[in-house]
């Protein structure tokens, strides 16, 4: 069993009104800006379940869109988060998914463009008191939560790969909490996300880089 | 230093000649890897926070995002200064401070979750009014939130606090079990009475659903808040009377875990049931389509 603290029975601290609705998604949203790693241009999220009947009364719309703008929980700004969002010219829009019944039920889907052109699409789940767990990283299914760093390695599936990113962690002196692979098909692509208990050095991901297999490097710090 | 359910809880108290916030204090350094300093100072700014969303509502009020709530702390304050309060001072403070928080959670304001959003007015409420009432230093107040953590830890440890699961007795019912233990450590009681305190709350409030209007975190939800620091006040003064219970922490909380899982789903935070359900809980979901 992990350790439950003393904050997580007195926290988060959170800007309301519903730590599944509010600041769940606000996390969900706040993790997968990280994941594209830096300002996101246009974003769209598809609401499904709970999340779609219920989003408004909750404040969900404006959590999300402060978590893509890099708010966290307690962020007070979160609750201005339209403004700020047409202020800084992102595009933003909600879908509302209620047809999909076999998914969990306070899901949603984040799909996003980057400054630099670069898109992804990221499926978060709120487990309720604020915890999240990330479930799909575009057509691939995962399974992380933000509350480890971790480096998110996109790679063909291949011989080696796993190796080469285990001793480019190694050789930074990186102690791994805990490691998964995930892939689409054999031989097609894979990712790969270690967590680690302390923060990642910076260079971490260029050395990962380096292996002609490896396609992308993503790294969400805790 | 830990503990797995408040028997060892009491048994470290015993030995260690030590109340129930330094246990926890302790747990939170060892297995947080962080020391008294950082943990205290953190609880610190969760008292900030608390104090904050505690005193707003009553001197501000918004209308809240669901538009069910929102005014009724003010009012509560309005009347106990006319001098009319029918609970006096300790508890009319305590639930006008209770719905406070919520209306501030309502309206997107900054709460601290304990151990929910939806059940966020219970701790502080009753312990803000307590320390105005007694001249309690902060730092006494913080230790107390110390203790509230450790009955709401053993909540998670043992049973749930997720409505979704137990229904509102999980939530309400747990924060205001944790309200009263640190009701009663920080007027002086022993450790087996704060969880004597815990205990009777959790009887007084088993089997209470989760029901709310709309599926918001607003109505009754802001009733019940009230009502969890009136039932904690109740049970910290049995407790303190030197009253003692028959029925220990440990099995009232797999009692209401029982209680929790046995409830049918409409009764378990999906707006089927309850108030929900009733007529004008309905006309008022059909709106927030």
């Amino acid at each position: 069993m992990s350790f439950i603290s003393v904050f997580d029975v007195l926290g988060p601290i959170m800007i309301g009104p519903s730590s599944s609705h509010t600041a769940g998604t606000a996390q969900i949203a706040f993790l997968a800006q990280k994941m594209i790693g830096g300002a996101v241009k246009e974003v769209e999220f598809t609401l499904y379940g709970s999340f779609a009947r219920t989003y408004r009364g909750h404040g969900t719309d404006r959590a999300l869109l402060g978590g893509i703008m890099g708010f966290s929980t307690d962020d007070t700004r979160i609750c201005d988060s339209y403004r700020i969002a047409d202020e800084r010219g992102i595009a933003y829009s909600f879908k509302i998914d209620e047809e999909d019944t076999d998914i969990y039920p306070n899901t949603v889907d984040i799909a996003m463009t980057g400054a630099g052109g670069r898109k992804m699409t990221v499926r978060g789940e709120s487990l309720g008191g604020g915890k999240v767990r990330i479930v799909r990283i575009n057509q691939v299914e995962v399974d992380f939560t933000g509350e480890y760093s971790a480096v998110i390695v996109i790679h063909r599936d291949r011989p080696g790969v796993a190796a080469h990113i285990t001793k480019c962690l190694s050789d930074s002196n990186v102690n791994i909490a805990f490691m998964r692979l995930f892939r689409e098909a054999k031989g097609h692509t894979a990712y790969t996300i270690v967590e680690s208990d302390d923060r990642l050095p910076a260079d971490i991901a260029g050395k990962i880089q380096e292996n002609a297999c490896v396609s992308d490097v993503m790294i969400v710090q805790r | 230093m830990d503990f797995k359910n408040a028997a060892e809880l009491l048994n470290l108290c015993r030995e260690h000649h030590m109340l129930i916030s330094d246990v926890m204090k302790e747990r939170e350094c060892s297995l947080g890897e962080t020391d008294m300093d950082t943990v205290c100072g953190r609880m610190g700014h969760v008292l900030e926070v608390m104090r904050q969303s505690a005193y707003s509502a009553v001197e501000t009020s918004g209308r809240s995002m669901g538009g069910l709530i929102g005014g009724e702390a003010k009012k509560l304050s309005d009347y106990r200064a006319q001098g009319k309060s029918l609970c006096g001072n300790v508890l009319g403070k305590a639930i006008s401070y209770a719905m406070g928080v919520l209306e501030v959670n309502a309206s997107m304001g900054l709460i601290v979750a304990a151990p929910t959003a939806g059940s966020s007015g219970i701790v502080p409420g009753l312990l803000l009014a307590l320390q105005e009432e007694y001249d309690i230093p902060d730092g006494q107040v913080s230790d107390a939130l110390f203790n509230a953590g450790a009955i709401g830890y053993l909540a998670m440890r043992n049973a749930t606090v997720a409505g979704a699961v137990g229904g509102c007795q999980v939530e309400v019912g747990v924060a205001s079990a944790m309200a009263a233990s640190a009701a009663v450590e920080l007027m002086g009681g022993t450790p087996e009475q704060s969880l004597d305190a815990a205990g009777t709350v959790l009887m007084n409030m088993l089997g209470l659903v989760c029901d709310p209007v709309g599926g918001l975190v607003e109505y009754p939800c802001q009733n019940r808040n009230a009502s969890g620091a009136a039932n904690a006040l109740i049970a910290a003064e049995i407790a303190l009377s030197g009253v003692k219970q028959l029925i220990p922490f440990d099995e009232m909380i797999a009692a209401m875990y029982t209680v929790g899982k046995r409830m049918p789903a409409e009764l378990r935070e999906t707006a089927l049931g309850g108030c929900a359900a009733t007529p004008s809980g309905c006309s008022r979901c059909a709106v927030k389509r």
